[in-house]
């Protein structure tokens, strides 16, 4: 066991996936600088420039070039710095990455991984606070994963590498250096597409993904001293969602909250929403609540404090959800 | 193709050729320069203080932005990017509005009336094809204004720009493709960036003309930029400067220079100062002296505490007013959500 921030977890998984000469890293300053978060510090250096790759600053070129790696039978990984500038790249991810496995009926596919931060609430300049993943979870052929700690955010990421599908692997900013905790040394995976139960409860399912999911495990703790009891559920894959954990444990609650800072329009909280009153519409006791971000771009740093779900506007959801 | 860059004046300040410009005109372009690096000094230092997000300084390209934007008209537009706040304010972008923008408050971005200044682009590589639809659509409109735009040379390696030199080629828009090309793309080298011996050369895939200038020398800058000004604004079609600078700083704040370049590397670009040079022929032609420089750098000290006194003086949005800039007018969604912030907080 070693104590790790998620960003040296991900350093970590990083490293063991290099062992593998199919495996190369690349994007903008991943080199040198260790990228943006430092999240590839010392790889270059324990891998050699050749399989941990500098590029020009061009999104496109990077997806569109993963992608060919991908097909021609490599596992790459390509790194984009900050999720606002993974749009220019959009075009590949669409028409090819998610598309080539079923144009070509499996002669080609595109196991390729694209490590995206992700996320809000550290005020950031424009376009370093997105949280688009409902744009990627709508790509058909896609898988999109998501951790909220450093033991998920190593074995998500070595399963994305070994998944023979591309997966979109979101890396909450605020997160990177926010957690410490026990992760695993060497080589393990986190199956794509299984929830994790953060805290049991009985009242109220809170289902969160991200940096989301601190937010909800405190308002639970909160809302257990006045006599509440919250379970949460950390999503962490979202292409495939764990359905089954989910209206399991509305079926015993009865009550849902649906998480996340992404805009409401369209959010993935709306497809949650929809798949629990398909299977579960006759347990629930009160409407799902959904704590979102706005409809709006997310405000700068002077502002960004009214755009951010806190604790306690989960916490008031909750009670909502209570009073039915 | 390449030749020797265009230039004017030597490091040592001695001028080679002709004045381009009356000697006032050049201790306005000086002074400009030392109100950019005083700015540019306090930026940095507000941000070290926590009063500004990020910052990205653009210290060692003066000249290059100063010599740019000092050969438009007030009717020309500037499309330019987050390290070309010198160059802004010059084109009447105020400087209170430049702090305010970086200190996180979307009203940096609110130029006043008649500015015909973008806010500046974040993304790398986006805005220069916006010059193109501007410049065109003064065209049209049948105007003589020109849109120049600034980028880096990372953003040449977007394929956006690919795609803004090809429309501004065919379509002969009147536009100026600026490049500052500071040597680095945060920590990769302009040779990473390239393969072509200069981003000057790119130009001839396109049917432009590209020209490589001294981009430490705000006379031969301006003077470039001036011609393909004036070739633009003839309806003769585009050009691509290329700039050649030096980020004396770092990237932005949040960035170490000491992971990736030789910090020899920076003290030879020091020596090739572009405020220096202009004021060593300032001297010598007997139009500046230490009165004239210690007035104004007292006077840029002045002016950049009454611009940051100005946008410290901004109340932060409100929560309503997060919702009041999406549409012309707020859709029934975000009244719905501004109503519930209203009633619930955060
Ligand atoms: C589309 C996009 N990709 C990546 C970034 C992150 N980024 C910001 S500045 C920069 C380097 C740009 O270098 P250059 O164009 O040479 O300009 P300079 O910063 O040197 O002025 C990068 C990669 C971004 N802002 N936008």
């Amino acid at each position: 066991m070693a104590d790790l921030t998620v960003a040296r977890a991900l350093t970590d998984a990083l490293d063991i996936a290099l062992a593998d000469p199919a495996v190369v890293l690349l994007g903008e300053d991943v080199g040198a600088t260790g990228g943006v978060f430092r999240v590839s510090d010392g790889l270059r250096e324990a891998h050699g420039p050749d399989r941990v790759i500098d590029t020009p600053v061009a999104e496109s070129g990077i997806v569109g070039a993963a992608f060919g790696m991908a097909v021609a039978g490599m596992r790459p990984i390509a790194e984009i710095q900050f999720m606002g500038f993974s749009y220019p790249a959009l075009d590949q991810v669409i028409n090819h990455v998610g598309r080539v496995r079923n144009r070509s009926r499996h002669r080609f596919t595109a196991p390729l991984v694209i490590r995206i931060p992700y996320g809000a609430g550290i005020g950031a300049a424009e376009h370093h606070s997105e949280s688009a993943e409902a744009i990627y979870t709508h790509i058909p052929g896609l898988k999109v994963v998501v951790p909220s700690t450093p033991h998920d955010a190593k074995g998500l990421l070595l399963a994305a590498v070994a998944d023979d599908d591309p997966v979109i692997f979101l890396e909450p900013i605020r997160l990177y250096r926010a957690v410490r905790a026990e992760v695993p040394e060497g080589p393990f995976t986190v199956p794509i597409g299984a929830a994790r139960l953060v805290v049991g409860g009985e009242d109220v399912t809170v289902v969160a993904y991200g940096a989301m999911v601190r937010e909800a495990e405190a308002a639970a703790a909160e809302l257990a001293a006045s006599g509440t009891s919250v379970e949460v559920i950390d999503l962490r894959s979202l292409v495939p969602w764990d359905v089954e954990a989910v209206v399991e444990s509305v079926r015993r609650t009865g009550r849902a909250v649906i998480v996340h800072e992404a805009p409401r329009t369209t959010g993935f909280g709306a497809e949650i929403v929809a798949t629990i009153q398909e299977h579960a519409l006759y347990s629930l006791r009160a409407p799902i609540e959904r704590v979102t971000g706005w409809d709006t771009v997310v405000p700068l740093r002077r502002a960004e404090h009214h755009y951010v779900p806190t604790r306690a506007a989960i916490a008031a959801a909750v009670v909502r959800a209570m009073e039915g | 193709m390449s030749a020797e860059p265009q230039q004017l004046l030597a490091p040592d300040g001695t001028l080679h050729g002709d004045l381009p410009l009356p000697l006032g005109e050049i201790s306005r372009l000086y002074r400009a320069m030392v109100v950019a690096r005083v700015f540019d000094g306090k930026c940095s230092a507000m941000q070290r203080q926590g009063r500004l997000a990020t910052y990205a300084p653009y210290e060692g390209q003066e000249a290059a932005q100063i010599g740019a934007a000092s050969a438009l008209e007030a009717s020309d537009w500037l499309v330019a990017s987050y390290r070309d706040a010198a160059a802004m304010a010059l084109r009447g972008y105020p400087w209170s509005n430049l702090i305010l923008g970086r200190t996180g408050d979307e009203r940096g971005g609110h130029a006043p009336e008649g500015v015909r200044v973008l806010p500046p682009s974040i993304t790398v590589g986006g805005h220069m094809i916006h010059a193109v639809g501007i410049a065109w659509a003064e065209r049209l409109k049948g105007t003589d204004a020109v849109a120049l735009t600034m980028f880096g040379d990372g953003a040449t390696s977007e394929g956006d720009f690919h795609e803004a030199m090809n429309f501004a080629a065919v379509f002969a828009t009147p536009t100026v493709f600026f490049c500052q090309n500071n040597g680095w793309a945060i920590s990769l080298p302009t040779s990473r960036q390239t393969a072509a011996e200069t981003i000057a050369d790119k130009a001839v895939g396109y049917g432009m003309t590209g020209l490589v200038v001294d981009g430490n020398d705000v006379l031969a800058v301006h003077e470039a930029v001036r011609r393909a000004v004036s070739t633009a604004r003839a309806g003769e079609g585009p050009t691509l400067i290329e700039a050649l600078t030096y980020r004396i700083g770092p990237h932005t704040t949040t960035d170490d220079p000491g992971r990736y370049r030789d910090p020899a590397e920076v003290e030879s670009w020091r020596e090739r100062d572009p405020l220096r040079r202009v004021r060593r022929f300032l001297e010598t032609q007997g139009a500046w002296d230490e009165d004239a420089q210690a007035a104004a750098e007292h006077d840029a000290g002045l002016e950049a505490e009454a611009a940051v006194a100005a946008a410290e003086m901004v109340a932060a949005l409100d929560g309503d007013e997060i919702f009041s800039a999406m549409y012309a007018v707020p859709t029934i969604h975000l009244e719905e959500q501004r109503a519930r912030l209203r009633r619930d907080g955060r």
